[in-house]
């Protein structure tokens, strides 16, 4: 019978193996993840990338799925804690459907139950690396929130995840307004998707938006956005001083 | 071969003599001081008649806000203006530097100044410094050869666009301009976009703040329109001004008019030039 003797080191006493578990930097990661709140429900908006570093490794990557009937969840940062953490709420909406009490957990629940997670990971020091967006409607009242790596937990409006952040907030501080059509919501993720397309150097030009009302959950085709680049000054950025750059 | 009597210039760059010194001293827990930096947004746009520039007006050190009102865009020619970010010492003094080096050149040459000299200048001297010397620089203008912008990072690199920003609040700028920008912009569009920009920085960067200057230049003409938009003015403003508190003794007024101890002279022509 073998067991393991405890070490006496400075994060306390512990297995001799726990050390080398802890995630210390991610590997294959999601970039941002924008959502808003519209007249029916939540729009959900991401590229299909995941980069391995600095390579594209994987362009087929779904980064928002659908938890339970009523929300969904999207992910930027480390991929396999993103399909760790589905793992962790498949259990959580199988015991929930066990019960067949006639209730299920809405979005409001499912948002705290990953803030919880989340926050108890990163006091460990071993934090799920993800950004997570989670947006669902019940019972009519649409919510949309985002949790983070090391547990920092709000409810908004509208939200973005990495780049999203400084890219596409101001975008919808700007033009986000109460009750848009579906058409202007998609019009509005489609602005923020194609700033982050020019400026982001991890993302990709195939993005899948998802589409979240008290009906249900859609999940439209992956597309791609068109871009422009035929500016004069990056045709002939030279003009009068042949030569230069 | 016999000994050279001439002085040679020092050689230029940083002496970077003292630096095992500082870093005795930082090691034995003396706090270097910090620069006033301008944490900025700075923005330029070409549009059909010329070049736009923009700049917020907040000037920080550290996370106090040191200066609400300061002015971003610089002077370089009559035809030629530049947006500094970076350490505020540092965006001052070179673009003076190139400023008058540009004027001699204009004396030189008895020709209006072109942005790619103002741009050579710069970048040659930025470069020299290995990227010391902490200036951000979006420099545009209108001459002989067409409406010009450029952008100069802090290590001497240029880049050559139709629309760019610069500073902590580029990002939050720049979604608005790949957003929004067209080529053939109108003058009163132009403005509007830049204005746009430049507040979205001011809102969302922490960075910057205060108020919007912006510079128009276009061929022969420039407007400079120094705090052309105050979106964060005083909150709350006493109506009744500032009084004493009632209990000040007002032991002894005395008020002398100043004409009549100093004469004031107009000269003409010697007004300095901006």
């Amino acid at each position: 019978m073998t067991f393991t003797i405890p070490i006496e080191n400075g994060n306390g006493v512990k297995d001799a193996e726990a050390d080398s578990q802890r995630t210390l930097y991610p590997y294959v990661t999601g970039t941002s993840v924008v959502a808003i709140k519209y007249k029916d429900g939540i729009l959900m908006a991401s590229d299909m990338g995941g980069s391995y570093g600095s390579t594209l490794r994987y362009k087929n990557i779904e980064r928002v799925k659908a938890i339970g009937k009523h929300s969904l969840l999207g992910a930027s940062g480390e991929i396999s804690d993103f399909q760790e953490i589905l793992r962790y709420l498949d259990e959580l909406i199988l015991n929930d459907n066990m019960w067949a009490d006639g209730n299920s957990l809405g979005p409001k629940e499912v948002h705290n139950y990953l803030t919880r997670v989340m926050y108890n990971r990163r006091n460990k020091f071993n934090p799920l690396w993800n950004t997570l967006v989670l947006g669902g409607v019940k019972n009519g009242e649409k919510y949309l929130g985002m949790v983070s790596m090391i547990g920092v937990s709000f409810e908004d409006n509208h939200v973005a995840t990495g780049f999203g952040n400084h890219l596409a907030r101001p975008i919808l501080r700007d033009e986000w307004h109460e009750d848009l059509s579906f058409e202007d919501g998609v019009k509005l993720l489609e602005k923020c998707m194609r700033v982050l397309l020019y400026r982001d150097r991890s993302a990709i030009n195939k993005l899948q938006i998802s589409k979240m009302t008290e009906e249900g959950l859609t999940v439209y085709e992956p597309y791609s956005l068109k871009t422009f680049w035929e500016f004069s000054a990056f045709t002939n950025p030279t003009v009068g001083a042949e030569g230069s750059w | 071969m016999s000994q050279s009597s001439v002085d040679l210039p020092p050689k230029g760059g940083f002496s970077f003599d003292l630096c095992k010194r500082n870093d005795m001293l930082t090691q034995k827990g003396l706090k270097a001081p910090s620069f006033l930096k301008t944490g900025t947004t700075i923005v330029g746009l070409i549009f059909q008649d010329g070049v736009i520039l923009g700049a917020d007006t907040r000037a920080t050190e550290g996370p106090i806000v040191a200066d609400k009102n300061c002015e971003k865009i610089h002077y370089m020619a009559p035809n030629i203006y530049c947006c500094g970010a970076g350490t505020a010492a540092d965006t001052e003094a070179v673009t003076d530097m190139v400023s008058s080096q540009l004027r001699l050149h204009r004396y030189q040459t008895g020709r209006d100044s072109r942005v790619i000299t103002a741009l050579t200048l710069l970048k040659k001297h930025l470069f020299s410094y290995q990227g010391h010397v902490s200036a951000a620089l979006v420099l545009g203008g209108v001459d002989i050869s067409g409406p010009h912008l450029h952008t100069i990072y802090p290590h001497g690199s240029t880049d050559t666009l139709p629309f760019a920003t610069m500073g902590s609040g580029s990002l939050a700028a720049m979604s608005v301009f790949e957003a929004k920008y067209k080529e053939g912009l109108t003058r009163d569009e132009g403005i509007k976009l830049v204005a746009e920009a430049i507040c979205s920085g001011i809102f969302n960067d922490l960075g910057s703040g205060s108020n919007v200057d912006i510079c128009v230049i276009t061929k022969g003409h420039k407007e400079y329109l120094r705090n052309y938009m105050e979106p964060n003015p005083r909150t709350y403003v006493s109506s009744k001004g500032y009084t004493f508190t009632k209990k000040t003794e007002v032991l002894l007024t005395k008020i002398t008019p100043l004409s009549e101890r100093v004469k004031v002279v107009e000269v003409a022509g010697e007004a300095m030039e901006e």
